[in-house]
């Protein structure tokens, strides 16, 4: 790529009913399946890196989530890889945690990231600081995710700060959560749904899907309560490269449930990284198929160069192919 | 004390019961209290509250107490201090994922929520906390709140 910054950052207008000018909100909102991937943050200051682990997604998603120190691990921030992405005109989901900065800076980032084109938010609590390398750092934590969408809602829609002082010009974002349908209290899950929609969450990403069972109750409640009219759902999904890989995310990863069946499936494989990739694609087409899901948010980590093949096997995208830098036309 | 703590939980309703005599008293004297004045009576009051709460729930003195919207059990117990609900990491069989040998503190708190009156009001998105309130007494604030709610005869009361 030319190293020449050509500015690609500025945002469709924003649609009547809309939040936000992305390209995320307008797929969602024309009613199509919807495709999300989270990239890996290097741990370098090499923007290029930034550019080629984005490029891998290209005609395949419809945004990219830039993870906020995922797992308590340092990484390039959010902030950073939106900035540079937003500047070749990818969609990008800034996904914001609580764990490492107060009120004041959080918004202070919401600005910014407005600013360099960034059309959707991600508001999450975050892991704890003891599940990183870093377990000595000091846990923020001044909000968590139900005020932190509260928060940047009322940036958006009163604009103001916290304060109440005023905004000139509000972050226009679309605004999104965290749910994780597989962790207990199974039965206040929903519930916590609405409460995330009430603060102002109008998408959410789920944790790793792996127990359609589990999803399929949860999704029944969601539905009862109204709330697939009131917020896209994005489903969860991702390779897992070995049934080892998967029972030690199952034991040692808070909050990903991976039912004993999956783990027996791969390994009685004869390829078990070629079933994970199989196991991923049934996966999103299940879903697919579940009322009131909206799309899918693949997490394939450290399998990132694979998610072209997974989404096409699947076929979720209907012959739909989403922007990307270099794409002629401007259609989304 | 964490055995205290769980069983405060257990019996989240009885406390509710008793809370609201305890503030409707307190609400009563309001007159004897602005005689006295609320500066004066904030370190006895705060010292009583601390001792009381401490004991029964781990109570760590935020100064924003919350305990009636969520089934009696601290959020500041929370090692994320999460005054909203449960995080994503909560073990199978509610423990946390923090400190694994604790039950959640959410899975503690919507099971307490459930023998509530108020069992509703956990859905109430909780701000974040007032920091400049740290270590004083949420009691007196609470009531302070409500007097004036009366007074300036704003639309019906919240709970706290």
């Amino acid at each position: 790529m030319d190293n020449t910054i050509q500015d690609l950052s500025r945002l469709l207008p924003v649609l009547e009913g809309h939040s936000s000018g992305g390209r995320l909100e307008r797929v969602l909102r024309a009613g199509h399946f919807a495709v999300t991937a989270e990239i890996a943050p290097p741990d370098s200051a090499d923007a290029e890196e930034v550019y080629q682990r984005a490029a891998v997604f290209d005609g395949y998603v419809d945004a990219i989530n830039a993870t906020d120190g995922s797992g308590a691990n340092c990484h390039m921030s959010s902030v950073g890889v939106c900035s540079l992405l937003t500047r070749r005109g990818y969609a990008m989901v800034m996904q914001v945690s609580c764990r490492d900065k107060n009120r004041i800076a959080i918004q202070g980032d919401v600005l910014g990231a407005a600013a360099m084109g960034v059309a959707n938010i991600l508001c999450l609590t975050g892991d704890g600081v003891q599940a990183g390398d870093q377990p000595d750092a000091k846990p923020v934590f001044d909000l968590d995710c139900m005020s932190l969408l509260q928060m940047v809602s009322s940036m958006r829609d009163d604009r103001q700060f916290l304060s109440g002082r005023k905004l000139t010009s509000p972050p226009q974002v679309f605004l999104g959560a965290a749910a994780n349908p597989f962790g207990p209290p199974l039965d206040y899950r929903p519930l916590r749904l609405q409460k995330k929609i009430e603060a102002g969450a109008q998408f959410v990403q789920t944790q790793y899907c792996f127990d359609l069972d589990l999803l399929q109750a949860y999704m029944e409640r969601v539905r009862d309560l109204g709330l697939t009219e009131r917020c896209y759902i994005l489903i969860g999904v991702g390779p897992m490269p070995s049934a080892k890989t998967a029972a030690w995310i199952r034991d040692n990863v808070p909050g990903v449930h991976i039912p004993d069946a999956i783990i027996r499936r791969l390994l009685g494989a004869k390829d078990q990284r070629e079933e994970g990739i199989r196991i991923c694609v049934e996966m999103i087409q299940a879903v697919k198929e579940m009322n009131g899901v909206h799309g899918v948010h693949v997490m394939a980590y450290r399998q990132e160069e694979r998610v072209p093949e997974i989404i096409s096997a699947s076929g979720v995208l209907d012959g739909r192919k989403p922007w990307y830098p270099g794409m002629k036309t401007d259609h989304i | 004390m964490y055995a205290i703590r769980r069983w405060s939980v257990r019996h989240a309703r009885k406390l509710e019961w008793l809370y609201q005599r305890f503030e409707g008293v307190l609400l009563f004297l309001h007159p004897m209290w602005l005689w006295l004045g609320y500066d004066r009576i904030e370190k006895p009051i705060r010292v009583t509250e601390q001792f009381v709460k401490e004991t029964m729930f781990d109570c760590k003195m935020c100064g924003n107490c919350v305990l009636s919207q969520t089934g009696m059990a601290c959020p500041m117990n929370c090692p994320k201090e999460l005054r909203n609900g449960p995080c994503g990491g909560v073990r199978q069989h509610g423990y946390c994922e923090v400190k694994p040998d604790m039950r959640c503190v959410w899975v503690e708190a919507w099971e307490g929520s459930q023998r509530m009156r108020g069992s509703e009001k956990i859905q109430l998105v909780q701000p974040p906390v007032a920091q400049q309130y740290r270590g004083r007494s949420s009691w007196l604030r609470e009531i302070r709140r409500k007097r004036d709610e009366r007074f300036f005869s704003s639309e019906g009361s919240s709970d706290g």
